[in-house]
């Protein structure tokens, strides 16, 4: 049985640790009389940091070089951890092979919006601490000698969220997949539109949907797949508009989120809602495919749609 | 407007319902006494007029979210009523059912035929429960989409009315792809073949406003917003309270003036003093003396190039730094 996590998939999108539950104040059974750790850390064995990956699914221990060559799928439950665009390139591209396409674009604080932190010194901040420098990245290469464009999301990058670079990227991707007669892989993981951005945000549902009729037109194939979490903006645009929408197992898709839907109809949610089975059982999506089998899958749908 | 005692007063507008009591006290005691106070009167409408006109002045970006709101403001139907002749409203999705939070149906503009869709809230308790409180679910997109198909095959031009706190967030709204009907709509929006006018007359919340919202003009009325996420909601994910909502709503910068400026909307309506509710026949005046000029401009092009134009106006739409070899930078 799948354990069900229990996620806030908004929170995300503030780009911050996800705040852990502390404050909740609960009745101490006990009484600390010395604050902080008096224990000594001399006999405390060195364990190199991140070499050990445990499961969230199922709490099985695995090496990191062991979850990495099995594509970051949990070998015991299948559970498909969270990667970013670098991996999904890696995985997809022959040879590991590709060439990154519009990587010049930033974004930048036009709003001066600021909540609890400056939106400009938030994207400085996640650029010094992931290198990325907005939430998509575009890759161009071949798959088993299939040649293909392939945007995905960086949900490390403000939940992934959608912001005016990511609608500018997406356009000239398939600017450049119109040129080059290729086909146009979006791989999303993002909790929705960055609201930093406000109605700027919202407005790239409509920039890439014009964007995608261009590319309907030009008879070339959108392939959408969607990985754990996709929501708000991204499922209510391009996420769901795929020739095909495909779902990676067990990803948590929606328009709104969990959190507040059970707070909207006041009754816990079924086991499963807004997983990839679950919109597959109502015909959301076309297929649901192991990241193992992806590269494969990929190769062999863009030469059905070639021949 | 409903008359005085069932009229609603937001906070800021009390002093307005003071002076209303006051009237109404002196309306009272000249019938009484058989006096005639029509001076007093007179002076106490002046009063409410300058208070009306003063509140116009004033208003920060959370007063008009709450204007927006007013529960005496006049909804998508009313406008209909008010603007249009021979409407003749069409129900249901011919998939699952019909939803009362989306209306829509031909109707004419001074003789000519339009299509008129927009999310309807309701104006008690009762009608609410029954609109859903201006929520729609899929079906009412896809309830749209086909009205907006039958539009384009009769070549009438589409107009709609957007006034709503969000898509309803319910589990079954996402069994029946809540996501993928708003996302439907808004790549067939952009595609539609027929003139498309946008008003927001209300709320123009995220993706459930943005399901009908997109169109080759939009028209935002003085006392309305529009942006990505309700100030409540935004308050609470970013600042982690549901208590900084004036401050999420200026930040959002989600007023008509601020989206007129940053070019998102075509127009802003003017408002009856103090807000659409206080008069909605000079408030439906305004709307159709708006809707007829920008209706005649975007008639002119030819089909396939108002596509192609509406395309490049949202390709333009977004800010972002562009690095080139000598960090030379390009604002969009």
């Amino acid at each position: 049985m799948r354990k069900e996590r229990e996620e806030d998939v908004e929170i995300n999108l503030t780009g911050e640790e996800t705040p852990s539950s502390s404050n909740d104040v609960k009745p101490k059974w006990y009484k600390r009389i010395r604050k902080g750790i008096t224990t000594s850390t001399a006999d405390k064995k060195e364990t190199p940091e991140g070499l050990w990956s445990k499961c969230p699914e199922c709490n099985y221990i695995s090496t990191t070089t062991e979850l990495r060559e099995g594509l970051y799928v949990c070998p015991k439950c299948n559970y498909h951890h969270r990667i970013g665009s670098e991996e999904y390139f890696d995985i997809i591209f022959d040879d590991k092979e590709y060439e990154v396409l519009f990587d010049n674009i930033k974004s930048k604080d036009f709003l001066n919006f600021t909540d609890l932190k400056n939106y400009q010194k938030r994207l400085d901040d996640i650029h010094a601490k992931t290198d990325l420098k907005d939430s998509m990245r575009v890759g161009v290469g071949k798959a088993k000698g299939e040649g293909l464009v392939v945007a995905c999301m960086d949900f490390e990058f403000i939940g992934g969220s959608l912001g005016s670079v990511m609608g500018e990227k997406f356009s000239r991707a398939v600017d450049y997949c119109i040129a080059h007669k290729l086909p146009f892989i979006v791989i999303s993981k993002s909790g929705g539109a960055r609201m930093m951005e406000s109605a700027f945000s919202l407005m790239q549902l409509a920039k890439t949907s014009g964007k995608l009729s261009q590319l309907s037109d030009a008879q070339l194939p959108y392939i959408s797949i969607l990985t754990d979490p996709t929501f708000g903006g991204i499922s209510a645009s391009f996420g769901m508009l795929g020739d095909l929408n495909i779902a990676e197992p067990g990803a948590l898709i929606g328009f709104a989120g969990p959190r507040v839907i059970k707070e909207t109809i006041k009754r816990d949610l079924p086991e499963g809602f807004q997983r990839s089975e679950f919109l597959l059982d109502h015909g959301f999506l076309d297929f649901i495919i192991d990241r193992k089998n992806m590269k494969e899958k990929l190769a062999q749908l863009v030469m059905l749609f070639r021949s | 407007m409903p008359q005085y005692p069932n009229r609603q007063f937001l906070d800021f507008e009390q002093p307005i319902k003071t002076l209303y009591e006051e009237r109404e006290k002196l309306k009272q005691s000249a019938e009484k006494s058989k006096i005639d106070l029509t001076d007093g009167i007179n002076k106490i409408e002046e009063a409410i007029i300058g208070q009306r006109r003063d509140i116009t002045e004033h208003l920060t970006p959370w007063q008009r979210v709450q204007l927006s709101r007013h529960p005496d403001r006049p909804y998508t139907l009313k406008y209909i009523s008010k603007i249009f002749t021979n409407f003749v409203e069409l129900y249901g999705d011919r998939n699952v059912k019909d939803d009362k939070a989306m209306v829509g149906g031909f109707a004419q503009l001074d003789g000519e035929t339009i299509m008129v869709i927009g999310q309807q809230k309701g104006i008690n308790t009762k009608t609410r429960q029954l609109r859903n409180f201006g929520m729609a679910n899929p079906e009412g997109y896809r309830k749209a989409l086909r009205l907006m198909r039958l539009a384009e095959k009769f070549n009438k031009p589409v107009i709609t009315f957007v006034d709503t706190p969000g898509a309803y967030p319910g589990l079954e709204a996402e069994e029946r792809g809540q996501g993928e009907a708003i996302a439907r709509n808004i790549y067939e929006m952009i595609r539609l073949k027929v003139p498309i006018i946008i008003v927001i007359i209300g709320e123009g919340a995220s993706g459930g406003a943005f399901g009908i919202g997109v169109g080759d003009k939009t028209l935002m009325m003085e006392n309305t917003w529009y942006t990505v996420i309700s100030p409540e909601s935004c308050s609470s994910i970013l600042w982690r309270t549901w208590e900084k909502k004036e401050i999420a709503a200026e930040q959002l910068r989600l007023t008509a003036t601020d989206m007129k400026g940053f070019g998102l909307v075509d127009e802003i309506v003017p408002e009856p003093l103090g807000g659409a509710h206080w008069d909605y026949d000079e408030a439906a005046e305004k709307l159709k003396v708006s809707i007829k000029n920008a209706l005649a401009e975007i008639k002119i092009a030819e089909p396939n190039k108002r596509v192609s134009n509406r395309i490049e106006k949202y390709g333009n739409m977004g800010f972002w730094d562009e690095i080139v070899e000598e960090e030379v930078e390009n604002i969009q």
